[in-house]
């Protein structure tokens, strides 16, 4: 098995090799100048609404230079974009439109853990790539198919792990969890519970809370006094009632609190109410305010998606990006550029080539094309792994504070999808 | 927290989702009695009250105060002029038939909540509070001296908070005086105990039916303006009210404006005590069945006047 | 031609035309099809206590979720063969429709909506609670090789459309059937007047409670079938929403008629689909549609047909 894994892998550098001739050659070798078509799965309705508006706004930037530098195998690269209401069904039913009326490549896009677990049987069975940018843990679990990746974010459990040691050595041994009852808010306390209390901290209280709930002063009393850190991952637009609530009920004297940056994106920090975050830490997945050692990728890659320093929009400073997801679209159509070209892309008829091309990348240096940071791909879980920052908010901006190494965040692998077949 | 403190704590913020609550059910609980038609777009003109606070916070200069106050007052005539609207030129045609309004307002809430996405757009916006102070609440327990006050951890609540349950009662109050004692509460209630006897009479019902459903809507609007600064204004944040609200109303019993407030009351003050006994999800199953069975076994609510 | 021959011929032709588009039908409109008919057997068995026994429940999502995961936690946990997990679905729908009838049915009118509402919300938060064995609002995949009955692979876009066609067909005859013998026939009565049917001597209450069994094990076999054959089971399905959703189809196609479920969920379906083509606001178009028919054809599609051109249609 390795040795055949690594002839794929050294035939398909040497074409990545052969992809570096000059422009006008490459399209002249291209055997049909018609466009690439990428199905773009996006919440444009529905609860995810407001990731999907910046995940479009992600994704047309980065076609945009795609097509600019001369497409992709010499074809220009063309977005069919559906909305799936952040609904399982709907998301199931348009990858079906993608494959058999639109005539796409590939789908990519989605966010929301239960419309990717809703549709990637649809994917699998239809044959059609499924490139998720969407955090869950389920593509490295093995509960999907050999058709479905995550190459250009990182996952829940990589997240979480990467935290435990952080938030052992700095903030406090005795943590209390805040999380919503549903299936990223376990995937939290699953994962975290297990690390941080390898790292010898004591998990004081689990507080789940209802989904859909809008008042939570009547859970907080849960919270043992003793806590030192209270750790939560409430999602959703009641966000802002909860840390305004927290505030409330700590007053003047709380433990140190650490969040994830999900439950502020595309939230302004200075909304009223969220005073209460100030000296507060967070998970965040690429830092939104610019940093000190802000590097040139990060700085192109704001203006060609048109954020400001601030991780809002350039044309409306109130209009603030989901700067912590968002840059999965613009890596992930990165590697399905890169898989193209190593794989000779065509058609349909490729498509198993073209993820033999994907499970065969394993470094990913940091560039233009990779702002986030530097990662590494596991061609066997079908997932990417990178770094994580902490931030704290400090005058009402978030300064990053530590940079987790890609170790911080690996685990052991659940599945090894290149053992299933096409 | 110790059990007494606890207790209090989950009373108190129980009555401020009860203030709200009542009120939204107040409103649904008009168009119901009177129209007899189930509005399913009773929570997007909740929505509309807090997206429209938000608008007003943005466009009236000046302190957050003004802009909240203005909201108060705006907010609720112009979302029930909406309904006012919607009435006069779907309901009105579709004769008020149940089943037909189902269907109409199930339309009325995509058409709104669509069009809320497309211009207010999908984020979850705060609106600030005119005033917002933290006050920490005493409790009892026994010391040397015997009984003495002290300041438990955590136990607190906001001067808004107290202040959003007191407006509830003021408005609630106001209403209730609208119907028992002005000629518009009396034509209100005549159409509603018999329509066509109300017309024999002169009353022109279609007219009131378009006040009543213009009504129904502010009230749930000015809900929403008191909430939407211990909480923010979302798209879809009408979904939770419009369930809570239908449960409120046939609880508390059909055509009975008191049995509506105390079931408000009564749900939102449980809602938070049975929080403090299970887990949270465990308690919102409990809740939810209670409220079922209490139907079950009392298929005219806990007031009403006839069966549901 | 006489009246039942009518009658047979148009529910035997929609059927046979179904059957027909199988081999014609685009790859897109062949999948959506599938998908459409297995809702459309959710929707038909909601139509028979809504349509023709005249109770309005908001609840529904209850028993498709009762079929989805009766079907779904048996293969997932107990490793379960396919045929007898199906079969559990239609038991697990069988239980929970009998348990909240005796339960609901002791309330009628507004309160019965509410009953039925707050148990099918009682049912999602439970799925959610025991997430550890549901994995909740996310779901699970039921896996491809989880889904073959003696040796057809329901994975295969054939099987899976003639699967569903068969349901649907087994759901539309079973209701014809109902309604065009006693037993529908009292159900429609009691719509209609159930003093009037009580005072003939009709044990109403056991009539109800057999109308929402029926109605309950379709619409759990509806929902044990979309999880089969599209490999998904989630709480979303047991959300309010899905209650909503074949109310919306019954009353578009057109209550109390046999294939206005059908038709209600083909064209909500390509309305949908079709605007979002055109807008990215499509519930925007669809609202607009709803309040549109909802003024000009009140009885939904099939009842617009039937009040003007065929005053027996069933």
């Amino acid at each position: 098995m390795a040795k055949s894994e690594i002839t794929r892998r050294g035939a398909l550098q040497g074409l990545a090799g052969a992809t570096t001739i000059p422009l006008w050659a490459r399209y002249a070798q291209a055997q049909s100048s018609e466009p690439l078509k990428l199905g773009f799965q996006v919440h444009r309705t529905g609860i995810g609404s407001a990731y999907g508006r910046w995940y479009d706004r992600t994704t047309q930037a980065a076609v945009k230079l795609i097509n600019e530098g001369g497409g992709i195998n010499g074809r220009p690269v063309e977005i069919i974009a559906e909305d799936d209401g952040t609904d399982p069904k709907r998301g199931a039913e348009v990858l079906e439109k993608f494959a058999n009326q639109h005539g796409c490549d590939l789908g990519f896009g989605t966010l929301f853990s239960h419309v990717v677990i809703g549709s990637a049987p649809r994917a699998g069975e239809l044959k059609l790539p499924y490139f998720v940018v969407s955090e869950g843990h389920h593509v490295a679990s093995g509960m999907l198919n050999r058709y479905t990746l995550q190459p250009g974010i990182t996952d829940v459990k990589s997240q979480v792990i990467a935290m435990a040691p952080f938030v052992a050595d700095n903030l406090g041994k005795k943590v209390t969890m805040i999380f919503p009852d549903f299936a990223f808010g376990h995937n939290h306390l699953d994962f975290f519970t297990e690390s941080i209390e390898a790292q010898g901290v004591e998990v004081l209280e689990k507080i789940a809370i209802p989904p859909a709930e809008t008042s939570f002063t009547k859970y907080f009393p849960r919270i043992p006094r003793d806590t030192e850190v209270v750790y939560h991952v409430m999602v959703g637009p009641a966000v802002l009632t909860f840390v305004k609530e927290l505030g409330e009920f700590f007053g003047p004297s709380s433990p140190e609190i650490f969040g994830f940056i999900d439950s502020l994106e595309a939230v302004d920090l200075a909304s009223p109410g969220l005073e209460f975050l100030e000296g507060t830490y967070f998970w965040e997945g690429m830092p939104r305010y610019a940093q000190a050692d802000q590097s040139e990728h990060d700085t192109f890659y704001r203006a060609a998606v048109g954020v400001d320093d601030n991780g809002a929009s350039l044309s409306d400073p109130a209009d603030v990006s989901t700067y912590a997801h968002m840059f999965g679209c613009w890596e992930t159509l990165y590697i399905i550029k890169d898989a193209m070209e190593a794989s000779g892309y065509q058609g349909p008829a490729d498509r198993p080539a073209l993820i033999e091309a994907v499970e065969a990348m394993t470094e990913i240096p940091e560039s233009r094309e990779h702002p986030q940071g530097d990662k590494l791909f596991n061609g066997k879980t079908h997932q990417v792994f990178g770094h994580q920052f902490i931030s704290k908010v400090e005058d009402g901006r978030m300064v990053k504070l530590h940079t987790t190494s890609i170790e911080d965040g690996l685990y052991e692998d659940e599945v090894d999808y290149t053992a299933q077949s096409f | 927290m110790e059990f007494g403190p606890h207790l209090l704590l989950a009373v108190l913020e129980g009555a401020v989702t009860a203030a709200v609550l009542s009120l939204t059910a107040v409103g649904l609980s008009l168009v119901f009695g009177v129209m007899r038609v189930v509005n399913i777009a009773h929570g997007e003109f909740f929505m509309l009250g807090a997206v429209f606070a938000w608008l007003m916070a943005q466009w009236v200069p000046g302190s957050a105060a003004l802009g909240f106050f203005a909201a108060l007052v705006i907010a609720p005539l112009l979302v029930g002029g909406l309904a006012a609207l919607a009435d006069l030129t779907i309901l009105k045609r579709i004769e008020y038939d149940p089943e037909r309004t189902i269907v109409a307002t199930i339309g009325l809430l995509y058409i709104i909540q669509q069009v809320t996405l497309m211009t207010y757009g999908p984020d979850a916006r705060a609106v600030e509070a005119p005033f917002n102070q933290r006050l920490a609440l005493p409790w009892v327990e026994w010391g040397e001296t015997g009984l003495e006050f002290y300041y438990p951890w955590g136990l607190s609540i906001t001067t808004y908070k107290l202040a959003v349950i007191g407006a509830a009662g003021v408005i609630l109050m106001g209403v209730w005086l609208m119907m028992t004692r002005t000629r518009l509460g009396l034509v209100m209630r005549a159409t509603q105990a018999d329509r066509e006897m109300a017309t024999a009479f002169g009353i022109p019902v279609e007219r009131v039916y378009a006040v009543v459903f213009g009504l129904g809507a502010g009230l749930a609007a000015l809900a929403a303006v008191l909430i939407v600064p211990i909480q923010q204004a979302h798209y879809l944040m009408g979904a939770d009210p419009l369930l809570l609200s239908f449960i409120v109303v046939i609880i508390g019993g059909l055509g009975s404006l008191p049995g509506t407030i105390l079931a408000a009351a009564f749900i939102g003050i449980s809602d938070g005590i049975i929080s403090v006994f299970f887990s949270p999800t465990l308690a919102k199953i409990l809740a939810t069945l209670l409220v079922g069975l209490v139907l079950v076994f009392r298929p005219q609510g806990l007031f009403g006047t006839r069966p549901a | 031609m006489s009246d039942t021959a009518r009658v047979l011929s148009l529910h035997l032709g929609l059927i046979g035309v179904l059957f027909a588009l199988h081999f014609v039908l685009p790859a897109y409109h062949h999948g959506n099809l599938a998908r459409i008919m297995v809702l459309a057997s959710y929707a038909i068995g909601y139509n028979i206590l809504f349509g023709y026994t005249g109770l309005l429940s908001l609840g529904h999502a209850l028993f498709f979720a009762a079929g989805m995961y009766g079907m779904a936690l048996p293969i997932q946990h107990l490793d379960m063969n396919a045929l007898p997990a199906l079969a559990l679905g239609l038991v697990a729908g069988f239980a929970v429709s009998a348990g909240l009838a005796l339960l609901a049915l002791r309330t009628t009118g507004v309160a019965f909506m509410i009953v039925t509402l707050m148990f099918a919300q009682a049912g999602f938060l439970t799925i959610l609670y025991f997430g550890d064995y549901t994995r909740g609002d996310e779901g699970f995949v039921i896996q491809q090789a989880q889904r073959i009955v003696a040796g057809i692979d329901f994975s295969n876009e054939t099987a899976r459309y003639l699967a569903a066609w068969a349901l649907f067909s087994i759901s539309l005859l079973v209701c014809l059937w109902v309604v065009r013998h006693p037993f529908g026939k009292t159900l429609i009565a009691i719509r209609e007047n159930e003093e009037r049917v009580r005072m003939l001597g009709y044990n109403t209450h056991r009539l109800k409670l057999g109308a929402m069994i029926l109605s309950g094990v379709i619409s759990a076999a509806a929902g044990a079938a979309y999880g089969f054959l599209f490999g998904y089971a989630g709480a979303t399905f047991a959300s309010v929403q899905y209650s909503i959703l074949p109310l919306l189809w019954v009353l578009l196609g057109g209550a109390g008629t046999v294939v206005g479920p059908f038709v209600g969920a083909v064209f909500m379906f390509y309305l949908i689909d079709l605007s979002s083509g055109l807008t990215t606001a499509h519930m925007l178009l669809a609202g607009i549609a709803l309040v549109l028919l909802t003024l000009f054809a009140p009885q939904g599609l099939t009842g617009e047909v039937r009040r003007r051109y065929w005053k027996t249609l069933p």
